[in-house]
């Protein structure tokens, strides 16, 4: 480690200043080292971002690569496709009800974890798995535990005698179940990292803030909604736009749970335009599913520069 | 202030319900992976019990008749030179906007931190054909030039947080001493900034691990597959799903990498903070 220092240090002493000074210069030094960075978000993140746009107003396949231009028509048969209707309807509500769940799931599970206790360590563990765990394996982990004849909830519904047991319960067979099932996986693998978050939010406020409050009369609920909730919105915030973004642009719990079925009643925009644009081999109209998505991104990012300005100023 | 009885009594019941409700799903993989097939698959057995002994011969099959260790190899294979590249362009660029741009750094950091918010369900499509024009098509190489787009802006935006938090004093002595700021930053920033970097590995790894729809829509041969997309591809065979070993495989992936995060959850946590409050 110190040898390269050592010889820095002669560069600066006996040579002529010129290279070293170049990058010594902020001015100059900055855009050098934000430059590989910045070269490859444009590369592969800008590029790529116009060409989906690009695709969208073409005929584009997988199979050849020629295409020609072809304006609105894409958009218009991506429009008049009930299935792409039912997407993007799924799309927004399954993103809004998991996220609303996960809100008041996050501050309780953040409350009880901002305390210290014996064996946090291992609760923690516990909950964090379904974040940790990569989707695909968890997805799968439920789409065994809702396996149609081997449920372990259809058995215990058999043995109270709330269905019968001839008749299990098809819980990603029926319309309203799978869409309650893949809500319910989006709200369940998004929730450790809100719960985390809010739990560090909670741990930050300070305690004088809720003892003073405390001894001048405040109650429980008093000082909730008074203190800790305004205190917690920014990093609130930031929890629920985690979840929105990781709901919202989310293929592969859909993929794997359910196909996007019973029919199509679970397809979301993320797995309806990989079915359409990998395996039906519709780049163009894979593209302009996809591009329904810019919307709420576009508010998501909004939403955090306006955030950013306004932390800024303070 | 020690807690009153109701309070500790409350708070274990609604920590246990939690961890019941997030836990349950691989704690019922780990129970199935054990199970044999005759007890599995007959419908009259008591799925809570082993009606037959347990056994490890779908473990077996997992490790020795299926291409799961190869799945592991790629995953780790891939997530080592992905980390190394996230780290040599997210260091230096998360140092100049920390350090060096002025009032531009908070407007660069959010910029970093929007191509972010990109979706890969949005860029899978040209990023296929780009891939395919670069002669990547099928190879883990297609994954590795690509998984950085997501792991490079969004630790760029985690270091940032960790630089600032760093106090100016500490490289302006060591400039005063003879450095230069790229000498500083080496000696000084660097050793201070290890438990952010630590933080920045265990993402980006877990990252690579996680992602599904590049792996699915660039990898078509199983010897090139990472877990995530492997797994499913290769275990479940048109109606036919090896259930204990999926299981198995997800419990086998599910639990190092929730260790790992356990570790660093404080750091992440505080890094995401850092980010998010400094913008």
């Amino acid at each position: 480690m110190s040898e390269p220092a050592v010889r820095r240090r002669t560069v600066i002493i006996d040579e002529s200043f010129r290279v070293h000074h170049l990058l010594d210069r902020e001015s100059v030094l900055g855009p050098v080292m934000l430059a590989p960075l910045l070269v490859y978000l444009v590369a592969l993140v800008g590029l790529p971002l116009l060409l989906v746009i690009y695709y969208a107003f073409t005929d584009a396949t997988t199979g050849s690569s020629a295409f020609s231009f072809t304006g609105l028509d894409t958009f218009q048969k991506t429009l008049a496709d009930p299935v792409f209707r039912t997407a993007l309807r799924n799309t927004v509500v399954f993103t809004l009800v998991a996220q609303v769940v996960v809100i008041v799931l996050a501050t309780i599970l953040g409350f009880v974890l901002s305390a210290d206790f014996r064996g946090k360590w291992v609760v923690r563990f516990l909950i964090l798995l379904p974040w940790t765990t990569p989707v695909a394996l968890s997805a799968l982990s439920w789409l065994w535990m809702l396996d149609s004849l081997f449920s372990p909830f259809n058995w215990i519904l058999g043995s109270l005698h709330v269905i019968d047991e001839g008749t299990p319960v098809a819980w990603l067979g029926e319309d309203s179940l799978a869409v309650a099932s893949v809500i319910g996986l989006q709200a369940w693998r998004t929730l450790p990292l809100a719960a985390v978050i809010l739990m560090a939010g909670l741990t930050s406020i300070p305690p004088e803030l809720n003892e003073q409050a405390e001894v001048d009369g405040a109650g429980f609920w008093r000082r909730f909604f008074d203190i800790t909730m305004p205190l917690l919105a920014p990093i609130m915030m930031v929890a629920i736009l985690f979840g929105i973004v990781a709901t919202f642009t989310d293929m592969a719990a859909v993929y794997i749970l359910t196909r996007g079925g019973p029919g199509y009643a679970t397809q979301v925009l993320g797995s309806w335009s990989f079915y359409t644009g990998i395996q039906g081999g519709s780049l163009a109209q894979g593209a302009a599913i996809g591009i329904f998505m810019f919307p709420v991104l576009l508010g998501v990012c909004i939403l955090m520069l306006r955030r950013a300005s306004q932390t800024d100023v303070v | 202030m020690p807690a009153r009885a109701p309070v500790v009594i409350s708070r274990w019941a609604v920590l246990t319900a939690f961890a019941v409700l997030c836990a349950f799903p691989f704690g019922w993989a780990t129970f199935t992976m054990f199970k044999s097939d005759d007890d599995l698959y007959t419908v009259g057995h008591v799925p809570f019990l082993y009606n037959s002994p347990p056994t490890l011969v779908h473990l077996k099959v997992l490790f020795t008749e299926t291409a799961f260790l190869t799945f592991v190899r790629n995953s780790l294979e891939i997530g080592v030179i992905v980390v190394a590249i996230t780290l040599a362009i997210s260091v230096p660029a998360a140092y100049a906007i920390a350090r060096l741009t002025g009032q531009w750094g908070g407007r660069l950091a959010m910029t970093v931190f929007i191509f972010y918010l990109v979706p890969p369900t949005l860029l899978f499509l040209p990023l296929s054909r780009i891939v395919a024009d670069m002669g990547l098509q099928d190879t883990i190489w297609a994954l590795v030039v690509v998984y950085p787009t997501l792991t490079a802006p969004f630790s760029t935006w985690l270091l940032v947080g960790f630089f600032r938090s760093i106090p100016r004093d500490i490289e302006e002595q060591a400039m005063v001493d003879g450095y230069s700021r790229v000498g500083a930053l080496v000696r000084t920033v660097l050793p201070l900034a290890v438990p952010g970097l630590f933080t920045v590995v265990i993402f980006t790894f877990a990252f690579t691990m996680n992602d599904f729809i590049y792996a699915v829509a660039f990898i078509s041969s199983s010897s090139n597959m990472t877990v995530s997309a492997g797994v499913p591809t290769e275990l479940i065979r048109g109606d036919v799903f090896f259930w204990q070993s999926l299981m198995a495989a997800a419990v086998l992936v599910a639990i190092p990498v929730a260790l790992a995060y356990n570790f660093f959850l404080d750091r992440f946590v505080q890094g995401l903070s850092l980010g998010a409050v400094k913008g």
